[in-house]
């Protein structure tokens, strides 16, 4: 090993804070205050995240604006009046256009009627003459009972919870259904005996 | 005199500043004629004789983006008239037949819409006889798939507006299919997975009637007013605007992808 194999060292000795440079070269300005190559990809990473974090906020707000926070629909319990208003017999079509449920009054008491077909989601009238709900879309038939008995639905309309409220009157509760096919007919809330 | 005339216009600061080419008598014309100008520039410059034969093309891409131009035009003139308000709309619908001048025009928007799909449905069943979604076509068969989706619901959305009972009961039932949608559907494969039953709620699913896609298709939980008005945005603004924009980018596709198909021996046959 001869000397002019060994690293060469650089001419000047180098005081602290100061970059190495070769000697040969004549020494660049460097500034202290100019921000450093992995100071500013630091700076970089950082924003990135700052903007991409904002973007996604904005897209989760911008779905959640579709979801409105008041609906204006008519209530979905609803008391429909006393007992002794409705006749044996005869099916309530007041409530269907607003509230969307018939009010059926037979010999041993009442329930309350979706008026949803169940094939497609129109809605059926009640034809007083022939006795029987009739769809007009597709042409379901269903028996004043609501069991379906002609055209394409599927199965019986379904219907809601009725109870008596604190002061006598008939309550119709349509966020709690009963499906024949279920056996929830016999529920005690699915027919008010009186 | 007549050659003077016409020099001095062509001289002119007005129409130079509008026309940067000369008479359409030599090929470079030509071409600098569809390239200078925004809306041809997006044809190739030169059409192939064989492309123009409506044996082989119907001419059925071009009659559907006419027919949507009959549709943006005569729905505009019928947005000046109506109102998409439940108070209002289905009066403006009659007002528009009995008491509007010119009272088919929306007849002409319906008709027009009718033929759109018709002719939006041939023009994939010709480019699919002629083979012209294979390579190097076939991104731009996914664009018009897409075309062909937002025309139907160009037609759907467009289908409530009238606000009769034909219209209500017909999206009633048209969007209960959106209940099955998978994952976001309350009855659809996959929404009771988006339970993750946290804080003891196992019995009150994520998804359910009142949030999943139908009740943002609708604006709540049946056909209601904030249908109405979330339809009409859609048909009006939404889709057309996404419509146009896959127009154009199905446009400067077909030249792209080097002009409108051929059978491979009409390209050895000269312009």
């Amino acid at each position: 090993m001869t000397e002019q194999n060994q690293p060469s060292k650089p001419a000047t000795t180098l005081t602290p804070g100061e970059s190495p440079v070769v000697a040969t070269a004549p020494a660049p300005k460097v500034d202290a205050e100019a921000p450093s190559r992995r100071g500013f990809f630091k700076w970089l990473v950082g924003a990135w995240a700052a903007f991409l974090a904002g973007v996604g906020m904005m897209k989760i707000l911008t779905v959640r604006f579709l979801y409105p926070n008041v609906l204006f629909i008519p209530p979905t319990s609803v008391k429909v009046g006393l007992p002794e208003e409705f006749q044996v017999g005869l099916v309530d079509v007041r409530f269907k256009d607003k509230f969307g449920f018939w009010i059926v009054r037979n010999e041993e008491g009442f329930y309350a009627l979706s008026t949803v077909c169940t094939h497609l989601g129109c809605q059926p009238n009640w034809l007083e003459a022939e006795q029987k709900y009739k769809c007009p879309c597709h042409g379901s038939g269903f028996y004043v009972t609501g069991v379906n008995f002609e055209g394409p639905a599927p199965r019986p309309l379904e219907r809601y919870r009725i109870v008596l409220a604190e002061d006598g009157q008939i309550l119709v509760d349509k966020s709690k259904k009963f499906q024949h096919e279920l056996g929830q007919w016999s529920d005690p809330e699915a027919f008010l005996r009186v | 005199m007549w050659s003077n005339i016409s020099k001095y216009v062509t001289d002119s600061q007005v129409w130079k500043s509008i026309i940067r080419h000369g008479y359409p008598d030599t090929r470079r014309n030509r071409v600098l004629i569809i390239l200078s100008n925004v809306f041809l520039h997006l044809h190739p410059t030169k059409v192939p004789s064989h492309s123009l034969k409506l044996s082989y093309t119907w001419c059925m891409g071009g009659l559907t983006f006419f027919l949507f131009l009959v549709e943006t035009l005569t729905g505009v003139l019928l947005m000046f008239y109506y109102r998409p308000v439940g108070e209002y709309a289905y009066n403006d619908i009659l007002a528009l037949r009995e008491h509007v001048p010119l009272g088919i025009m929306r007849e002409l928007h319906r008709w027009a819409a009718h033929a759109m799909v018709i002719t939006v449905w041939l023009h994939m069943l010709r480019v699919f006889l002629t083979g012209s979604y294979k390579p190097p076509r076939e991104f731009n068969w996914g664009i018009g798939v897409v075309l062909l989706t937002l025309t139907l619901l160009l037609s759907f959305t467009g289908y409530l507006l009238p606000w009769d009972q034909l219209a209500i009961w017909a999206i009633t039932v048209g969007s209960n299919m959106a209940r099955a949608t998978p994952f976001v559907g309350h009855e659809g494969p996959g929404s009771k997975l988006l339970n993750p039953g946290l804080f003891g709620m196992e019995d009150v699913p994520l998804i359910h009637a009142t949030d999943d896609a139908r009740f943002v298709l609708l604006g709540g939980p049946f056909v209601g007013e904030a249908t109405l008005l979330r339809f009409y945005v859609l048909h009006c603004v939404f889709i057309p605007l996404a419509a146009a924009t896959l127009m154009a980018a199905h446009f400067w596709r077909v030249r792209k992808d080097g002009g409108i198909s051929a059978p491979t021996d009409e390209f050895s046959k000269p312009l």
